[in-house]
């Protein structure tokens, strides 16, 4: 049974509830910080142990890049209407893909969540509480963790995925510098300090990220194990307790 | 008689009105008194309601923003048409805006609207990415040259769709707080019943969106008609007090209501702007 607690709460954007059964697990960080294969590796573990556990990822969406294309070709889009582009696409998989399963009782990871529009927006000089306001109709995570990595370790790993860096990724549109490499660079170091603000004033768990990665996700899975008491697993759920 | 939309139909009113314009209002051909052929008053600068639009130098801005709002089947567009013609005829240069009119967003827009795929969140973002591509791209250019900007709706409509939905009124207030202050913001008051013939005239029912049907208040259009229109009407009440709307009687006629636009948009243009304008 749904929860009577389970209404929306009006101050914020219109869908926030009050409460809610399940656990939100978000992974922020850079690009080739790692946070994508510890998302992975956390989800194996939570289904293995039978929690009923769910997936999302923060990539852009079909709808959106198409946008971003035109909008680029004909060089329309400003900080302003990017940072609303970008807040539209998450409030879409946000009525669908995130709070529908926490109403329902699930755990939720979600690699990229709100922050990444924080770090982004701000770091393209939109007003850091008026971006605030946009994501205020989402929930907080029940944990937040922040691959911190340095700028350069994870442009090699870039490199190494061999996929190309694109245009907004390199925040060419800021005109930082004309060459995309040195560019990109640049804008992940704005990237980076925004973060790394967010990590004090948010309470982000922070993991430094160049270690193995089987010792990271000792880190992930001991930083979940609180949130998991008393919650329950797959069978309580389908079969009642 | 063949459905036309509001456009068509207004750009039709504007020609065919605006000989009976002059002659109702008597005045002379030519744009008329000599006081309307001098520029407008000296004004520099524009302010936003409380968010900085990256990239964007209001102060430079010279040119006149005047919102046009009310609900559907107000007037607006035909009042817009027709304020166009007259300022046109004094001698300005009018850039003419909507919602849903900009070269990003609106193709998407509408294949969401028919889709009803959107949440109610999602959709007032979407809208605001509308709105911002025209603030930017069309709006403030327009400023910069010196042109009068007639917005044919504004944030205010977006707002209050927004609210009715479920959004608090401080989200959507602070979501669209990057919005330039207009000049002066004209409300077209309309009554219900009014509202529900020119819906009747205009599309030969009453219309789904503007029932508010999405809502899901009531599953009788009729009743779900004046519900919605209602829950906007409560929404407009406060935004006209805080953000100092100009309200003028929109159940008469055309010319009627056109008259009073006019002459209080004469009144901005001669410089006896109230504080409470801005």
């Amino acid at each position: 049974m749904p929860d009577p607690r389970d209404r929306l709460d009006r101050s914020a954007g219109g869908s926030r509830p009050v409460s809610y059964p399940g656990r939100l697990i978000v992974f922020e960080g850079l690009d080739g910080s790692g946070k994508s294969t510890q998302a992975h590796l956390l989800l194996k573990w939570l289904t293995a142990r039978g929690y009923r556990a769910f997936f999302t990822e923060w990539n852009s969406s079909e709808l959106v890049s198409e946008i971003i294309r035109r909008g680029k070709k004909k060089n329309l889009l400003t900080p302003s209407t990017f940072s609303l582009l970008h807040a539209t696409d998450f409030a879409d998989r946000y009525e669908r893909h995130i709070l529908p399963p926490l109403r329902a009782g699930y755990i939720v990871i979600c690699d990229r969540y709100i922050y990444t529009a924080y770090a982004r927006d701000v770091a393209r000089g939109c007003d850091p509480e008026w971006v605030r306001n946009l994501y205020a109709f989402a929930v907080p995570p029940d944990k937040t963790f922040y691959f911190r990595v340095p700028v350069e370790t994870a442009h090699r790993r870039k490199e190494a995925s061999r996929l190309k860096i694109k245009y907004y990724e390199a925040g060419m549109d800021m005109h930082l510098s004309d060459d995309v490499t040195e560019s990109y660079l640049r804008f992940q170091g704005l990237l980076k300090r925004q973060y790394d603000q967010l990590a004090r004033s948010e309470g982000y768990h922070v993991i430094e990220a160049e270690q193995q990665i089987e010792h990271l996700q000792r880190e992930v899975r001991s930083a979940i194990r609180p949130l998991l008491g008393g919650f329950p697993k797959e069978e309580v759920l389908m079969h009642g307790a | 008689m063949a459905l036309r939309g509001p456009r068509e139909l207004a750009a039709s009113a504007a020609g065919s009105l605006q000989k009976g314009v002059q002659r109702a209002l008597r005045i002379p051909r030519g744009g008329g008194r000599a006081r309307s052929t001098r520029p407008p008053t000296e004004k520099l600068g524009f302010s936003t309601y409380g968010t900085r639009l990256p990239g964007a130098n209001l102060e430079s801005l010279r040119g006149h923003l005047i919102v046009i709002e009310g609900p559907d089947g107000s007037g607006r567009t035909t009042e817009c048409a027709l304020l166009k013609e007259h300022l046109e005829v004094q001698g300005h240069a009018v850039l003419e805006t909507g919602l849903r009119r900009s070269n990003l967003v609106s193709e998407q827009i509408d294949q969401a609207k028919q889709g009803h795929v959107l949440g109610a969140t999602t959709m007032a973002l979407f809208y605001a990415v509308d709105f911002a591509d025209q603030l930017e791209n069309k709006i403030v250019p327009a400023l910069s040259a010196g042109s009068i900007v007639l917005a044919d709706r504004y944030i205010f409509t977006l707002m209050a769709r927004a609210i009715v939905r479920g959004a608090s009124r401080q989200w959507a207030q602070k979501l669209h707080a990057f919005a330039l202050r207009p000049d002066m913001t004209i409300f077209l008051e309309t009554r219900p019943e009014i509202l529900m013939h020119r819906s009747f005239g205009r599309y030969g029912s009453l219309d789904y969106w503007e029932s508010g049907m999405d809502l899901g208040i009531s599953r009788d259009r009729f009743e779900s008609f004046f519900r919605y229109q209602a829950l906007l009407k409560t929404e407009f009440d406060w935004m006209a007090r805080s953000y100092g709307f100009v309200k003028i009687n929109a159940n008469r006629s055309p010319l009627e209501v056109h008259r009073d636009v006019r002459a209080s948009v004469q009144g901005l243009l001669d410089g006896n702007r109230l504080e409470s304008f801005r």
